[in-house]
């Protein structure tokens, strides 16, 4: 079903010095707090990261029940929110496959993409071979899974001690990491296109329709380093 | 319908719409091959998606950190980035330090 060997080795990556466990747990244990704030109960709170498991939907979701947003408007605004998911997981599966592996198993990987564990398959994946890749990927996403859902929880029941000031450093973290993660990855001209242009223009387009901003940001960035021709390697 | 129930909608229809863009990615790259130019082009469109949201959750942010101002918020991501840096692109140190850093600035203020 599952190589051990290589589900504990993607495991793995949550003790090393470039896991995400921290910048994950700060913020949602910020989102447990919140959802804590907002009424939710305690099995509502796991049950949101365990299903959802992706914060910006989950954040925008808390916002639109307060306000008493209709359930086709929730809907349509986590779906556009959270729509970024949707290249992020052309741009993995591609490099899991594997012949040898169950169509099921893909059906139900796709669930842990999110953009921490994204971004270390990203960037470890060269040193996996091609045929286990899948399996170290659970071993990754499980691990962040995991430590999303009891994040929530431990924010849930710590609320009352969170300060305004510390809920503000709390919100921080997960910029900060995903930063870093991102420089990391500028290993080769076109990344460092892709990724400076839509820092670039997603603020510019977000004064134009902060809705779609991130979405027409990527899609224009993308396809700039795309076109670009690479001296180096000589193709577009 | 009570509040408890309508969450419990609320909750399902969210993990709906987030669980299709998974779902619909799954279908899409099926027939493509991690050679292929159009694999390329979602690679560089998902980072630059990222760096996009990353931008605007620093710029323009929602909650918490709207009650910080957006020089402060740069000071502390520089901070953290020099020492990511310097500390041989360790990300345990810059993390906790952005907090405690950002926590601290915003007491003082």
């Amino acid at each position: 079903m599952i190589n051990r060997k290589y589900f504990y080795q993607g495991l793995k990556s949550l003790v090393s010095l470039r896991s995400p466990a921290i910048a994950l747990a700060c913020s949602f244990i910020a989102l447990g707090a919140l959802f804590n704030n907002a009424g939710f109960n305690l099995q509502q709170s796991a049950a949101s990261s365990f299903f959802t498991y992706a914060l910006p939907g989950q954040l925008v979701m808390t916002e639109s029940f307060l306000v008493g947003a209709s359930l086709f408007n929730i809907f349509l605004s986590v779906w556009l929110v959270n729509f970024r998911l949707y290249p992020m997981t052309v741009a993995l599966v591609p490099i899991l496959k594997h012949k040898s592996q169950p169509r099921w198993k893909y059906y139900l990987s796709c669930h842990l993409i999110a953009v921490s564990s994204w971004l270390i398959m990203k960037e470890s994946y060269k040193k996996i071979d091609q045929k286990y890749r899948l399996d170290f990927w659970f071993g990754i996403g499980c691990g962040t899974l995991s430590a999303a859902v009891l994040s929530t929880l431990l924010g849930y029941w710590i609320s009352d001690y969170l300060t305004k000031e510390m809920m503000i450093g709390l919100a921080i973290v997960n910029p900060v990491y995903f930063l870093c993660m991102m420089i990391s990855a500028m290993n080769n001209i076109k990344t460092v296109i892709a990724i400076s242009s839509g820092a670039l223009l997603g603020p510019i387009f977000y004064l134009a329709t902060p809705e779609w901003s991130i979405l027409i940001a990527g899609i224009a960035g993308g396809s700039i380093a795309f076109f670009i021709k690479d001296k180096k390697n000589g193709s577009i | 319908m009570d509040l408890s129930s309508n969450l419990i909608l609320v909750i399902v229809v969210t993990s709906i719409a987030t669980f299709m863009s998974r779902f619909l990615g799954i279908l899409t790259a099926e027939n493509i091959s991690d050679k292929s130019k159009l694999f390329d082009w979602f690679n560089y469109v998902a980072y630059s998606i990222l760096a996009a949201l990353i931008a605007r959750m620093v710029i323009f942010p929602a909650g918490s950190l709207l009650e910080s101002t957006l020089f402060i918020r740069l000071f502390v991501i520089s901070i953290s980035i020099l020492i990511f840096l310097y500390s041989k692109k360790n990300l345990v140190l810059p993390t906790i330090l952005s907090f405690v850093l950002l926590t601290f600035l915003s007491s003082v203020n």
